[in-house]
């Protein structure tokens, strides 16, 4: 299996007629996605097949709203790469179509445009991932994104990731080991976006065909965090973690009030300490994600408990060595 | 984007938030005409920089004569201002913002911006104004009360009453709170602003509720709503390789390391930046080149890290997905000819047509060195320095 995406994706691509969404729909095409529709506002009841530089191997129905997608194709997933002007309207029009996962690649959307989307597709009901973010994948199913095809592998091990080419990153170093992977989400980098960390690693928790999760994150908020706590309770697959961003400036990215409400929250060596604490695989070079995954998994068919037994047991240690020393102290 | 004080106090004024009068002044004579024109018998002298505790590095000062306002603008105007926000190395103050005096009765904290956590906005008060807000929300988190506004509806009359008696404010002080707070949150929301921070707000003795401290910084995704924005850009408060880097589409932090970086993408610039670290330097910078790793781009990134002369070495590390790395390593080729780099360029390429990149690169006739992975990259930056 996979989650969220797979051979059953029937996908809408709103602004298919733009640059960008000419070029990644002709990839997605390519993969082997199953491209049932395209969205343009005024060009409905066309057909259209990619432009001179990227054509497409077949032809998409275009529909002006993607409401008319979901009704003439049955569309359940829509990936949006309108101009960020327009995209929160688009994350609505999605989210009130009737599709069940709205992907949104689109970087740059105003603050103000996306509490307002995000309210509404809460509301909704329906799955966001993104904005800004390079979309979701299940290698040999479904592309739904603009990550480079090529370096992916169907196999077990899932991974989120807030960056781009930090996941691609992950995978390639993955694939270059093989092992495959049964979907890799880019969850976007903006301070609000639909998926979150904790959303993605439920998921993956609850595919019986994902052995290991990797999660990457980085400095910022406390999504991390949050997630942390989830696998510490929860998870018992093994969980590769890093956090780019321990050499980052404070403040140069948060501004002061920020700073408030996370309440001290969102500094990599806070979120490694967290993530440690649930148990995770906490590498300090992204360059071993890959390698710390492989030994992870071959740890799982021996004792996989252990690795979270372990912990326990240590701070069990700790916590009697605490009291022995209180004891004496009295 | 950041603004100054006595802009984002004339964005407020607008939209009818109480500020005290004042004029912004770029010299000393400017300073004491807007004094005389103030009038009063109290002024207050502000240094106007993008950084808070101004104050506290002497940049704030009360006069109590238009000599004082004159000696003051004397000795802040060109001043090297250092606070706890500019670094070590200081800010040059070249406005002043000369203001009334305020009659104090007590100093209050506002503040509105995104709550990450719950993907809506919150506005947040604390009677603790004044201080370091950062310090109040360390040591005692209970004393900042925050209402989360619920983005169909806005900030409603019963969320700024509930602000207003947690400040511990009754009769026309009570009253002007709220007024005060319902006001603020509409200029927040029509401004698309992405923090307000009024801090400190004063209650004044005669029950009056005035913003006496303005920050204000405006959401850059949003500044193509707002062209009456554009001419609030202090571009000397910015550094000028991060202004020359945005001419060429480059996101470009300086930082004070000894290797220079050239990434495509924040997730894997940052990750780079740690990966310099673990191999022994520092990063001297972030610099994310985007999608777009061409001939040009990559130029410009040679040009500006090397302006910076604490660099002893340059990492690039391009993960070619999109973009193919026989592309990108012309590109490096073609720049290191044109920009003469004398320091080591490690370079790891991977993805697309990594095989050819690292061919080209090692065909090139010039000194690169070519890394395989992200390990061995770490290794040859290791090198580098020690040689």
């Amino acid at each position: 299996m996979s989650i969220l995406v797979n051979k059953k994706t029937r996908l809408v691509v709103q602004g298919i007629t733009g640059g960008e969404g000419t070029f990644h729909t002709s990839q997605m095409l390519a993969y082997g996605t199953n491209v049932v529709a395209g969205v343009t506002p005024g060009k409905g009841g066309s057909r259209y097949k990619g432009n001179e530089k990227d054509k497409f191997n077949r032809e998409v129905p275009v529909f002006n709203t993607v409401a008319d997608a979901v009704k003439e194709e049955g569309a359940n997933t829509s990936i949006i790469y309108v101009p960020a002007g327009f995209a929160g309207d688009a994350i609505m029009e999605a989210a009130d179509s009737g599709v069940q996962l709205i992907v949104c690649i689109t970087e740059g959307i105003p603050i103000k445009d996306m509490v307002q989307a995000f309210e509404y597709v809460t509301k909704k009901g329906v799955r966001l991932i993104g904005p800004n973010c390079p979309g979701i994948i299940t290698p040999g199913e479904a592309k739904v994104g603009i990550m480079p095809a090529f370096i992916h592998k169907p196999g077990r091990v899932g991974v989120v990731s807030r960056s781009g080419t930090l996941t691609y990153e992950s995978v390639w170093q993955l694939t270059e080991r093989g092992i495959g992977q049964s979907t890799c989400i880019g969850i976007g980098g903006d301070p609000i976006i639909g998926t979150q960390f904790i959303d993605a690693v439920r998921l993956f928790n609850e595919d019986d065909k994902t052995d290991g999760i990797i999660m990457i994150g980085e400095i910022g908020g406390s999504a991390e965090e949050e997630a942390a706590a989830y696998i510490k309770k929860y998870v018992s697959k093994p969980v590769v973690g890093f956090i780019a961003g321990r050499t980052a400036p404070a403040g140069r990215r948060m501004g002061h009030a920020g700073a408030i409400i996370s309440g001290g929250k969102g500094t990599a060596a806070e979120k490694m300490k967290a993530m440690k604490s649930a148990g995770i695989f906490v590498v300090d070079s992204p360059a071993s994600m890959g390698e710390t995954m492989k030994q992870a998994l071959a740890k799982k068919y021996k004792a996989t408990y252990t690795i979270h037994a372990k912990k326990k047991t240590v701070k069990k240690k700790s916590a009697v060595k605490k009291k022995s020393i209180a004891k004496k102290k009295k | 984007m950041k603004i100054h004080e006595y802009q984002g106090k004339d964005i407020l004024k607008k939209f009818s938030v109480p500020v005290p009068r004042g004029e912004v002044a770029f010299t000393v004579d400017e300073a004491v005409n807007a004094a005389k024109r103030l009038g009063g018998s109290v002024w207050v002298v502000k240094a106007q920089i993008h950084a808070g505790g101004r104050g506290k590095g002497g940049g704030v000062k009360v006069a109590k004569s238009i000599d004082e306002v004159k000696n003051y603008a004397k000795q802040i105007l060109g001043m090297t201002l250092v606070t706890h926000q500019t670094g070590p190395e200081g800010r040059l103050v070249k406005r002043l913002l000369i203001e009334e005096g305020a009659n104090i009765d007590k100093e209050m904290y506002v503040g509105i911006t995104l709550d990450r956590a719950q993907s809506k906005n919150v506005v947040m008060v604390s009677t603790e104004g004044g201080m370091e807000i950062e310090k109040v929300a360390e040591e005692h988190p209970e004393k900042i009360i925050k209402e989360t506004i619920e983005p169909s509806v806005g900030f409603q009359q019963f969320q700024a009453r509930k602000l207003a008696f947690a400040l511990g404010l009754s009769g026309d002080a009570f009253k002007n709170a709220v007024k005060f707070l319902l006001a603020l949150y509409k200029a927040y929301e029509a401004t698309d602003a992405s923090l307000f921070e009024i801090n400190p707000l004063v209650i004044t003795k005669e029950g009056n509720v005035i913003a006496l401290d303005a920050k204000v910084n405006i959401d850059d995704n949003a500044l193509y709503k707002h062209p009456e924005f554009a001419e609030l850009r202090d571009l000397e408060e910015e550094e000028p390789l991060e202004i020359e880097a945005s001419k060429s589409n480059l996101n470009y932090i300086k930082l004070d390391g000894n290797v220079g970086c050239m990434v495509n993408g924040a997730g894997l610039a940052m990750a780079t930046m740690d990966i310099i670290k673990l191999a022994g330097g520092e990063p001297a910078n972030f610099l994310d080149v985007g999608g777009g790793a061409n001939a040009e781009t990559v130029a410009s990134g040679f040009k500006i890290i090397l302006s910076d002369k604490n660099v002893k070495a340059i990492l690039i590390n391009i993960f070619g997905g999109i973009v193919r790395c026989d592309r990108v390593a012309n590109g490096v080729v073609e720049a290191a000819k044109v920009v003469d780099v004398k320091i080591p360029i490690v370079i790891r390429l991977a993805g697309t047509n990594a095989d050819i990149a690292a061919d080209i690169l090692r065909n090139s006739g010039m000194s690169f060195l070519v890394a395989g992975d992200l390990k061995d990259a770490a290794d040859k930056v290791t090198k580098a320095l020690a040689a």
